[in-house]
């Protein structure tokens, strides 16, 4: 099988990474003071910058995995975690293929996408206004 | 055709809430590789897009652009692409053929006229019209047809963009771009043989959103354009250091060193494939261990050779010192026969001075 | 023209139309040298003419007590610039490529940033010896357009370079072919300039070292 062939082959990920992953580290520890400091919440793409293999999963392990997991079903799969540093998430996007559609890290005391948007409130009243009409017509509210 | 129903009324309609919304206008951002704080822009701009006409011409091509961009069998962000547009022609992927699919072309061209956007892939041979034709048009006479009408062009693929393979010398059946016919319209090269989905996808999406994109000199969006594959290569650190591959299994090439010597054109190319990468983000033939091509790049297949590195001159050298070295012999030898004759000649037209000279020379 | 077609012309034809040149104009003025000959000299000599030629090859390239002090600052740019020259043209990976693709032979590079400060270094002993022979009277009177332009086409592939390594102000295809027709005009012109002591130096060591060598006649 192609698997087993693949392992035999001799190959070493490079030693000589992008450097990237400490600067982003920094990057996020900016942003989380100034989230403490003045709100201020901030979106990294992780996608926008140069990763060599094994880059991206050095990245996550630094930020380790902390008490909140959720996942939201629309458009797809989306995975939000907040990291071992309470304030740091980790968002990652699928679509219905599983395929990665984005990944962020969102520095936010809640991620955007996880509250619940006002025009899906409305309409979410309306329906919820409709069925108890249907219902409560009779008994009258 | 409904396309007088906005975008935003549309997925509404598709069930798809103001989060998925969200998501989808997140990763469009990170797509078209625009800083995550443009979320709110581009959801409040494809909120209130019109849903487009779309007419696809497929001419001297591969199909391979059309395979890249429909490969997801499942809703995603290609997939909602194609929701959002009405794709009213395409002869490949539409089920209809013959006169039927024709008059639904020249349907929708009349009812969107001056609105549509047309999307081309493949060459245009103009060597002899008849080379290729679909419903017995010539690709040049559907050409210029469709493209009167059109609020913009996409030409899609190297071949649409520059002529592609068909172009390559000897290039026998006169292919030339789409641009090399059209001036009057805006035309948009998304090259790459073949492109990558993503970015096909979020070209359309771009222009959906804010219009004709910022373009370089070859007209190819700057969002996906902008940047070299050098410049954005991860192997990058190797090539600064002069750690080079130098066959394609050893030591270096199994460490990932750079690829430079192996004919790699990453720095001359133009494309997103270091960033954005293939099939959602899993990998591009530099971190697979092959030299890129330079596919999005014109002429690409006449640029000196896949494995030959950048630097070394495509013609050849030594045939040239050859016959450098053959004509220097040959007039040094004339010159060198020339001084001989100059100098004997010198030698016997010399007079000796003698004492009398030099006493009537006094006298004077 | 696009860029591409620019860079592949640059590659290609005119490499090849700059080697003939070049090959041509540099067999062409040594064989005229050569050709002239010398006077043949029938006596024997005492010492070896050959032994002494191949010596003062050797022994030119450090100057006598006397010129030193006179020139010392040419002596030590000189030194500076051609060692800097020989290290960026022959020990930067893609130019051994290119060595590599006309002579079929190729030797190990040195790290790219090490070649980088070295062009750096060269180009400054190139502005360094120029200013000098501007400023210097005897060397200003003595100079004419040739010592100039000789200079300019010396350190045009060297500045070119290092701009397309940079890769700043016009798109990088456009950088390296101006970079390469830099080195093709330097082809061109080589051979009928003072910049043909690459290879007449050797000639002249020699006759000057088998004049010496000689030692007269033996009796």
């Amino acid at each position: 099988m192609a698997e087993s062939r693949l392992a035999d082959l001799d190959i070493e990920v490079g030693d000589i990474g992008t450097h990237n992953v400490i600067p982003l580290l920094h990057e996020i520890r900016h942003a989380l003071a100034q989230l403490l400091e003045d709100g201020k919440e901030t979106v990294i793409d992780l996608r926008s910058i140069p990763l060599a293999p094994g880059e991206e999963a050095a990245i996550e392990q630094a930020l380790g995995e902390g008490e909140v997991q959720a996942v939201l079903s629309a458009l797809g799969p989306s995975n939000f975690r907040e990291t071992s540093y309470p304030g740091v998430w980790v968002v990652t996007h699928h679509n219905h293929d599983d395929k990665i559609v984005g990944k962020f890290v969102e520095v936010a005391s809640i991620p955007a996408l996880l509250r619940s948007q006002t025009e899906d409130m409305s309409a979410g009243l309306r329906r919820l206004e409709e069925t108890l009409m249907e219902d409560g017509g009779s008994r009258g509210d | 055709m409904k396309n007088d129903q906005t975008l935003g009324e549309i997925l509404r309609d598709q069930g798809i809430s103001r989060r998925g919304f969200l998501k989808f206008c997140a990763a469009t951002a990170s797509l078209l590789a625009l800083p995550p704080g443009s979320v709110t822009a581009i959801a409040a701009a494809l909120e209130s897009a019109r849903r487009p006409s779309v007419i696809w011409l497929s001419f001297q091509e591969c199909t391979g652009c059309t395979e890249s961009l429909t490969r997801s069998d499942a809703a995603s962000i290609e997939d909602l692409i194609f929701n959002t547009i009405s794709l009213d022609y395409h002869h490949t992927l539409q089920a209809a053929s013959g006169t039927g699919a024709e008059d639904a072309r020249q349907s929708a061209m009349k009812e969107n006229w001056g609105k549509y956007l047309l999307v081309v892939d493949g060459s245009i041979p103009t060597g002899n019209p008849g080379f290729s034709t679909i419903a017995g048009i010539s690709n040049v006479d559907m050409l210029m047809e469709v493209a009167a009408g059109a609020a913009a062009i996409v030409a899609v693929g190297s071949c649409a963009s520059f002529g592609g393979i068909p172009h390559a010398s000897p290039n026998p059946t006169g292919a030339v771009s789409v641009a090399d016919l059209i001036s009057d319209k805006p035309v948009i090269n998304v090259p790459g043989c073949p492109p990558i989905p993503v970015v096909i996808a979020g070209v359309l999406t771009q222009f959906l959103t804010f219009g004709i994109p910022e373009l370089d000199e070859l007209h190819r969006p700057m969002a996906f354009y902008g940047k070299s594959i050098h410049d954005r290569c991860y192997r990058r650190p190797f090539y600064d250091k002069g750690l080079f591959a130098e066959t394609f299994d050893d030591e270096g090439a199994r460490k990932g060193w750079c690829l430079y010597k192996l004919g790699c054109k990453g720095p001359t190319t133009y494309n997103a494939c270091a960033t954005t990468k293939w099939n959602e983000g899993t990998s591009f033939p530099i971190q697979s261990g092959h030299p890129c091509l330079g596919c999005s790049q014109p002429d690409f297949w006449d640029a000196g050779g896949f494995y030959q590195a950048l630097s070394i001159p495509t013609g050849d050298i030594s045939r040239a010192a050859v016959y450098g070295a053959g004509a220097g012999i040959a007039a040094g030898a004339l010159m060198g026969a020339l001084n001989r004759g100059r100098k004997s000649h010198a030698v016997r037209v010399h007079k000796k001075v003698t004492i009398d000279d030099l006493e009537k020379e006094h006298e004077k | 023209m696009t860029e591409t077609e620019f860079l592949l012309w640059a590659r290609g034809p005119a490499f090849q139309g700059a080697t003939v040149i070049f090959v041509l104009g540099v067999t062409f003025r040594l064989l005229e040298i050569l050709l002239l000959g010398r006077k043949p000299n029938l006596a024997e000599p005492r010492g070896s003419a050959m032994l002494g030629g191949l010596r003062t090859i050797v022994t030119r390239s450090f100057p006598d007590a006397g010129t030193h002090k006179r020139s010392a600052f040419t002596h030590y740019m000189g030194y500076i610039f051609h060692i800097g020259f020989f290290i960026t043209l022959l020990l930067y990976a893609p130019h051994i490529l290119v060595i590599e693709k006309a002579f079929g032979v190729s030797w190990p590079a040195l790290p790219t940033t090490v070649v980088d400060a070295t062009a750096v270094i060269t180009m400054i002993a190139l502005i360094a010896v120029l200013l000098h022979r501007l400023k210097d009277p005897v060397l200003r009177f003595l100079s004419n357009f040739q010592d100039y332009f000789a200079w300019f086409l010396t350190i045009l592939p060297l500045l070119t370079g290092y701009i397309a390594f940079h890769r700043v102000g016009l798109p990088p295809p456009a950088l390296i072919a101006i970079h390469i027709l830099s080195v093709e005009l330097l082809m061109v012109v080589f051979p009928f300039t003072k910049l043909m002591h690459a290879f007449t130096l050797f000639m002249a060591r020699w006759y000057n070292g088998a004049i010496a060598g000689y030692k007269g006649v033996n009796s």
